[in-house]
């Protein structure tokens, strides 16, 4: 027992050692490869698997529902660009980021695409070294507050307190227009919506402030919705969009133009349910490029001819996506400026041709 | 001599390795960030930062640069941790005397809720304190009222504030001798008395002096808030309660072990002299408790100095909401923010430990 | 006076005037906040409803509904439902090894090694999949209460034997081991452990060669367990500073190798005296688990803040949140309790 305890120790030592350097030789060599700033479009083939970056929650852009699937329109437009470049929309590994996380988690390379309600700026496309590829909900910050304060525009809100939540844009718009009017507001600032919300019930502030589209879900939260009222006037403009690493000239091309496909078959009214019937029954020229019935748009992207027709089958053009969550059934927000171009809105396509 | 040999051949090789993952890292940092066109620079530090700070207890608006308000977010970091370190000890001797004491239902309170407050997570108990306190608090049209000057409500207590420069003399001057006493105690010969019955006079006597010199701004209500004076926030109120009540419970107990640790005859010869029971707990039993008890109390201190970053879920302004999660996010600059942060910290930390381990030393020395 | 103070129970709450005040202030907190916790968790509270909306309608206490729907979700996370079995079977498992080397009366050695081998290579071969045909489930999935216990698990387990050989190195007498020792474990105590996790998981990548990456998870265990390490090494060394001179100048008496003594001799001793600092360790750990969730991890916490967000549920904060204090109380009540089982077991043999 002695003897034999004695060698075990002896070993021991040099195990020790060699423990130590196994350790960091084995972390690596278990690691995975992750595709190197550059052909990301190949990487995800190879991979079979496309890494979406999504928020963590925040209702009709991602939010999971009772069996844990992810649902919003950045999860649908994860996945019509799984199926656009897989030919699968369930080949994603959504990767939920933080607000404080998800650019660095785009640099870092372990995400393909970032959607993910960010806002598209000046510093983010310059200093974090980030190509911002297209807004797929235009967005402007705006207040709730109560009704009994007396308040009917975002200038009357002199010398109050606003709660908000941290790490976006929404603090710096606040302090860009109180400098800008003179105004003296206060900010709060919380991690976490729920508790913004909260504090502001319980009269710790005079409103609350975040994107007019995360605003309407909010009111409804409220134990009295109706003492409420969303400010009709925005006090910045938040176009959220797509993020993806700089440097890949092709990938940006694809999610530049998936999302351009997205938003023309609306445009040209094809849907989820009529896309394979007009595949074979349209007219339109443009509807036949888009389907890829005609000419080799999906190949000079470097993929299948019918890749937009793959994404608008898994769920929908832009506007059935936006029904489905912001809808009189869903959260009921008005189209707005998220309208298509010729019915009062932002979204102006690019010709397919 | 060849085992000596060995040993510094095997340190060589250890510090060796250690050096060499170190460089690996910071290699592969500057290569990664060299890719992404990006590079490691404090110059962003000097920028106007543009935002403001809605609690700080030193000149702040929205001029500042960024290095200030880590400046700024540190000081109530240090604040709320200061408040903590002496409430939890007080609380944390409180509820190790009730469990000590003879009262069942004193016993079972004290009990219940260390088992409470140690068996659930310390930010959900933050958060509810944070709701806690604003439930209870009234709304601002109904301010509890004291005087013409002291106001109480769900946006935070008001009180006035004092200015002029007499004042800031006076004050700084008290504070000064105050801290003289303090360093030469032993050097006066009237040091029979305890300081604890000095010095906390003569701060007070060298303020209200320095009050009758000063001009009060009275705050007074102004629109949506009010305005003027000084204000302690619901939040700072929030976090120091939720980080006091969590630690005391931990002190709690190391005191009880401590105290019960004292030989029995301590106690019973204290009483033999005639020393009530408060007495000899305060005069005999807890000084050389004190002796035992400093090494975990200062692990409990040091975990109140890093619980403060839970402020951030409740809106308090300290370095994690101010610094790693405005500045990073206005900035972009996440190597740097993160390096000083974990620096600020560690150094924070290192020289709590170094204070308590030198009293801790002095203590011991004192008992041979 | 005199009358209560000869019943007993009586005697002790108002036998003298300053018990009675206690008492009396006890009764006024306990009527103070009972009655309403009561009707808002269980008298007015809605059990069955399809959303937020119907909960309102039924009552205007708690929404239990919301947890109810919710129930498998905060358990498993997104652990698909059909290889649920394989965590449950994990978690016996770790029930199983663990009840036994509490209680087991012989072969406690090895009931013991178990723990630490058997446990979580069979643990972690049944959730991750792969191998015997069972399907691979990658990390992303795990999520729930299953998240917290694998990495309080593993950080424990992995913080044992570091902790251990970070203790000897503070102790060494060679000045290199012992700095980087001390420097480690006061670097770990010295930072939060928010800001750690927030470099680990979104700063490493940086750290790391062009293109390598290391599974999320992995990550938060790392840096878990390294933490962990860090605060057990203290209380290890707080045990070894209680083992008597004696014992290890016995034993190099009897001609034993200077690493026998430690570890056959010195070592066994120390950690039964550290039992108790190890076991809140260990309910200070699974708290912490909860940390992960601000990191993009799905742990119970996690979960719980994001089903807040579904737009059938919104604004049922403080239903999930009572949840989630209920279970982690529940738990850590059982790690306190089963290490007060471990101290009476172990611990007494330097008592004899």
């Amino acid at each position: 027992m002695r003897r034999w305890t004695e060698m075990l120790c002896r070993g021991a030592t040099r195990l020790l050692a060699g423990g130590a350097a196994a350790l960091i030789v084995g972390g690596i060599a278990h690691a995975q490869l992750a595709p190197p700033p550059g052909p990301t479009a190949e990487a995800i083939k190879k991979r079979g698997m496309l890494n979406c970056g999504i928020d963590t929650g925040v209702p009709g852009f991602a939010a999971q529902d009772a069996s844990g699937k992810w649902k919003g329109i950045d999860i649908d437009y994860c996945r019509a660009l799984a199926a656009a470049v897989l030919g699968d929309p369930e080949k994603i590994k959504y990767v939920p980021t933080t607000a404080a996380a998800r650019f660095t988690v785009l640099q870092s390379g372990e995400i393909d695409v970032l959607i993910r309600d960010s806002t598209l700026t000046f510093t983010r496309s310059t200093v974090l070294g980030l190509d911002q590829v297209a807004v797929n909900f235009y967005a402007g910050q705006g207040f709730l507050v109560k009704k009994s304060l007396g308040v009917s525009k975002a200038a009357d809100l002199q010398g109050a307190t606003i709660c908000t939540v941290t790490g976006a844009t929404l603090e710096l718009n606040i302090a860009d227009f109180a400098r800008s009017t003179g105004a003296k507001i206060d900010t709060l600032l919380f991690d976490k919506a729920e508790e913004a919300i909260a504090a502001m019930e319980a009269g710790r502030c005079d409103g609350y402030t975040d994107d007019s589209g995360s605003l309407a879900g909010m009111r409804s939260t409220l134990k009295v919705p109706g003492d409420w009222m969303v400010l009709p006037d925005l006090i910045s403009k938040e176009p959220l969009g797509i993020h993806i690493r700089s440097g890949d000239a092709r990938w940006n091309k694809i999610v530049f133009w998936l999302d351009t496909a997205l938003k023309s078959a609306e445009e040209f009214g094809v849907t989820q349910a009529n896309a394979d019937q007009l595949k074979t029954t349209s007219k339109d020229p443009f509807v036949l490029r888009l389907l890829g019935v005609e000419g080799d748009f999906g190949k000079a992207l470097g993929l299948d001819n019918d890749w937009a027709l793959k994404a608008i089958k898994v769920s929908g053009n832009y506007g059935e996506m936006y029904d489905r969550y912001f809808g009189p059934k869903a959260l009921d927000l008005p189209r707005g400026l998220n309208n298509l171009y010729n019915k009062g809105g932002m979204h102006y396509t690019l010709p397919l041709r | 001599m060849r085992i000596r040999n060995k040993a510094w051949a095997w340190q060589a090789t250890t510090a060796g390795a250690v050096v060499a993952v170190l460089l690996w890292f910071s290699h592969n940092l500057s290569a990664n960030l060299a890719i992404r066109g990006m590079q490691v620079d404090f110059a962003f530090l000097w920028q106007r930062s543009g935002f403001d700070i809605p609690f700080r207890l030193v000149a702040w608006d929205n001029s500042y640069t960024y290095g200030y308000a880590l400046v700024v977010s540190g000081v109530n970091t240090l604040f709320a941790a200061a408040l903590c370190v002496v409430l939890a000890s007080l609380l944390g001797l409180l509820l190790a005397l009730m469990r000590l004491s003879g009262n069942p239902l004193a016993v079972g309170f004290s009990r219940t809720s260390i088992e409470v407050v140690r068996n659930t997570p310390q930010l959900t108990q933050i958060v509810f304190f944070y709701f806690a306190v604003l439930q209870v608090l009234p709304p601002m049209r109904q301010s509890l009222q004291w005087g013409s000057g002291i106001f109480l409500n769900v946006r935070g207590l008001y009180i006035p504030s004092p200015s002029g420069v007499l004042w800031d003399w006076i004050v700084a001057g008290t504070c000064i001798v105050v801290l003289l006493v303090a360093v030469l105690w032993r050097r006066f010969s009237w040091h029979e008395l305890p300081r604890i019955v000095v010095l906390p006079p003569l701060l007070v006597a060298g303020v209200v002096i320095a009050g009758f010199t000063a001009s009060w701004e009275l705050p007074a209500l102004k629109g949506f808030n009010f305005v003027g004076g000084i204000r302690i926030p619901p939040e700072l109120l929030a976090l120091v309660l939720g980080i006091t009540i969590y630690t005391s419970v931990f002190i709690a107990e190391i005191i009880r072990a401590a105290i019960q640790g004292i030989h029995h005859g301590q106690s019973e010869a204290a009483r033999s002299l005639g020393l009530s029971s408060g007495q000899s707990m305060f005069l005999v039993i807890l000084p050389q408790a004190l002796r035992i008890l400093i090494p975990p109390l200062t692990s409990q201190y040091l975990n109140i100095i890093k619980s403060t970053t839970l402020g951030a879920a409740i809106a308090y302004p300290e370095i994690l909401q101010i610094f790693a999660r405005t500045v990073l996010n206005q900035s972009g600059r996440a190597v740097e923010v993160m390096t000083l942060v974990l620096g600020v910290f560690l150094a924070i930390n290192l020289i709590t430990s170094a204070i308590m381990n030198a009293w801790n030393r002095r203590l011991a020395l004192q008992g041979r | 006076m005199q009358a209560i103070g000869r019943v007993p129970v009586l005697g002790a709450l108002f036998g003298t005037r300053l018990n009675a005040v206690i008492s009396l202030a006890m009764l006024a907190l306990m009527a103070w906040l009972l009655p309403p916790l009561f009707r808002w968790a269980f008298a007015d509270a809605v059990w069955e409803a399809a959303n937020r909306a119907a909960c309102q309608a039924a009552g205007t206490g708690a929404c239990w509904a919301f947890i109810r729907a919710r129930f498998a979700l905060f358990f498993y996370g997104l652990y698909p439902e059909p290889e649920r079995w394989r965590a449950d079977v994990g978690l016996l498992l770790l029930a199983v090894i663990g009840a036994g080397a509490l209680l087991a009366r012989r072969h406690k050695g090895w009931w013991l090694l178990a723990l630490i081998t058997v446990a979580p290579v069979g643990g972690g071969i049944l959730l991750a999949g792969g191998v015997f045909g069972l399907k691979p489930i990658p990390t992303p999935q795990w999520g729930g209460l299953l998240l917290n216990v694998v990495i309080s698990f593993v950080a424990l387990a992995g913080a044992m034997p570091l902790g251990v050989a970070l203790a000897f190195g503070r102790r060494s007498q060679f000045p290199v081991v012992r700095m980087l020792s001390i420097a480690m474990i006061e670097f770990w105590r010295g930072v939060p452990l928010l800001t750690v996790l927030f470099m680990g998981l979104v700063l490493l990548p940086l750290f790391l060669p062009g293109g390598v990456t290391v599974d999320n998870l992995v990550r938060a265990l790392i840096v878990m367990t390294l933490f962990t390490a860090a605060y057990m090494a203290e209380t290890i060394r707080g045990g070894l500073q209680g083992v008597a001179k004696g014992q290890s100048e016995a034993a190099e008496a009897l001609g034993m190798h200077p690493m026998q003594v430690q570890v056959l001799v010195v070592l066994p001793q120390a950690l039964r005296l550290s039992i108790p600092g190890i076991i809140n360790i260990a309910v200070d750990l699974f708290k912490d688990t909860t940390l992960v969730s601000i990191v993009g991890l799905f742990d119970l916490m996690g979960v719980v803040t994001q089903s807040m967000k579904d737009p059938a549920w919104l604004g049922l904060a403080a239903e999930g949140y009572t949840f989630a204090a209920v279970v982690f109380f529940l738990a850590c009540l059982v790690i306190s309790m089963g290490g007060s089982l471990l101290e009476r077991r172990y611990g007494q043999a330097s008592r004899r």
